[in-house]
């Protein structure tokens, strides 16, 4: 199949159109503003809806609607416009509601910069809106995975009835990178018995996520904390490079994770014998995978373009078992091959290995 | 692996330039990025992109340490010269800049982009003159890739402007 060369955030798009996105609501924002425009220029043309809402808080709600009624829908934005729609994603999360919310993240806090970053991890994985829900996040670390993540991202929304999100970030969105679509790609379509479509021949469906009677409620967040559980099963996504041998593992995603790959091999060259592991699931998170790796012959480097959100997991899941070093890059910077490898090598000269 | 950097004034075709050495890369089955330095710009601004050719997988497609640099401009060359790697190659506009570079181990190719632009009747491809000096000084890719790049990129009204790309493209590597 050949190879096109697309940027981040166009491959994003297409794949949701390819994957049957039917609705699109959004507001522009950088860096992700390629998105929006391909699907203003794409969705009329294939049999979908594009509509620009006047903010944030419009859109994500429209997205609510839309999930209502069945469609498969996606809205993007980058971090402060993702800030303001955390309250329409908790009510989505609490009808249970499919659909892909894309961020492609910039630096923070407040309005910060246009510049890539990580800083939105908490946002994304620990809840973000009010109330005990989670997301189903996946970040992607190439311009392939931007397509194809999205696509197992209205998949996996549809499979859980739960709102996915795409974390990128600025370089990812606006990189561009060889693609490859796959050719008659298959649509999952599952049936949305729950769907409000108009209750034509049977009882309405209702979509409605007050309830004032804590009894109640608290058997919905029951059931809520049991499809979280079913998910931490069943949908972790990771990839590992050198892990077998290796007494240094560096853990990150996204564009750190390439960078730390390219640190890797550089390490390797010099006979240090470092790994890689990338989270693609950032929740449900590869605790469990980390576990494994952790034992008192090994030491762990998080690398994030944030003051330190991952690492957090990263040390739960180590537990105590050994070392969690951490090095970074803020405020739009990308972290350097020579940053990761100066701190890779600190991290031997200060070991037993 | 290659890793360049494009710079120039926006409008001069950085951008596309960039993206032809991705495109070109691609087509010989290459790993190849872009990436633009997006941020406040306007225009007649400055404007760069970084672009990796490997043939392993890519790390960062941000390019901190050039193996060569094509610079368009003055304000180009002044903030790039020095980060190229030693020994690497820097490609530039004489018709626009000059150069007061104290790198003695550079490889260094002035090229009169605008007037040579001007000569074939089109001052908007003088990029195509410069990146026809780099083609010819690296062997990154091959003229006819760059050709089918410019069938890909260049929208179909406009293919009728290819033979002139073309041609900008051959006059530059005259360059060396």
């Amino acid at each position: 199949m050949a190879r096109k060369l697309m940027r981040g955030n166009d491959a994003l798009a297409e794949a949701a159109i390819l994957a049957g996105c039917k609705a699109f609501f959004g507001y522009p924002i950088t860096p992700q503003n390629e998105i929006p425009a391909y699907m203003a220029d794409q969705l009329p043309l294939r049999g979908g809806v594009y509509l620009q809402a006047e903010s944030e808080v419009s859109a994500i709600n429209m997205v609510y609607g839309a999930a209502g009624a069945g469609a498969r829908v996606m809205t993007s934005s980058s971090s402060p416009g993702i800030s303001l729609k955390q309250e329409g994603i908790s009510y989505i999360a609490a009808a249970e509601l499919p659909c892909v919310i894309v961020n492609v993240m910039r630096c923070g806090p407040g309005l910060g910069g246009i510049h890539p970053s990580q800083g939105d991890y908490f946002q994304a994985v620990k809840g973000g809106g009010h109330g005990d829900y989670k997301l189903i996040v996946l970040a992607p670390g190439s311009v392939q995975e931007m397509a194809d993540l999205t696509i197992l991202a209205f998949d996996l929304a549809d499979k859980w009835r739960n709102p996915v999100m795409i974390l990128a970030d600025g370089i990812l969105g606006q990189m561009m990178e060889p693609v490859v679509f796959e050719e008659d790609l298959k649509i999952n379509q599952v049936e949305k018995p729950w769907a409000t479509t108009g209750a034509i021949g049977r009882k309405p469906n209702i979509i409605n996520t007050l309830d004032i009677v804590p009894e109640s409620l608290e058997q919905k967040n029951i059931a809520l904390l049991t499809k979280y559980d079913e998910i931490r099963k069943q949908e972790v996504r990771w990839q590992e490079i050198h892990t077998e041998d290796a007494d240094l593992i560096l853990v990150a995603y996204g564009t750190s994770a390439r960078v730390a790959r390219s640190a890797m091999e550089e390490a390797r060259k010099k006979g240090l014998k470092v790994g890689l592991f990338r989270p693609i699931s950032l929740y449900p998170f590869p605790e469990g995978e980390i576990s494994r790796l952790a034992s008192s012959k090994t030491e762990f480097l998080t690398i994030e373009m944030s003051s330190g959100q991952m690492v957090e997991d990263v040390r739960l899941a180590v537990n105590g078992k050994c070392p969690v070093h951490f090095t970074n890059r803020l405020g739009g910077m990308v972290p350097t091959v020579e940053d990761i490898l100066e701190k890779i090598e600190e991290i031997y000269e200060g070991s037993d290995h | 692996m290659s890793e360049i950097i494009v710079a120039g004034f926006g409008g001069q075709g950085v951008l596309l330039l960039g993206q032809l050495i991705a495109y070109g890369g691609m087509l010989e089955d290459k790993e190849v990025t872009w990436f633009p330095a997006y941020g406040p710009e306007q225009r007649g601004g400055t404007c760069n992109c970084s672009v990796v050719v490997s043939k392993e997988e890519i790390g960062s497609p941000v390019v901190s340490k050039p193996t060569s640099v094509i610079a368009m401009n003055t304000p180009s060359i002044e903030r790039f010269e020095n980060d190229i790697v030693p020994h690497g190659l820097l490609v530039y506009n004489s018709s626009l800049s000059e150069i007061k570079s104290d790198r003695s181990d550079l490889r260094i190719i002035a090229v009169p982009a605008n007037e040579i632009a001007d000569k074939l009747g089109s001052s908007r491809v003088a990029n195509m003159v410069l990146l026809g000096a780099f083609i010819e000084a690296t062997g990154i890719v091959e003229s006819t890739s760059i050709e089918a790049s410019l069938k890909i990129v260049i929208s179909e009204r406009n293919h009728h402007l290819i033979p002139l790309n073309m041609q900008a493209l051959k006059e530059g590597r005259a360059y060396q």
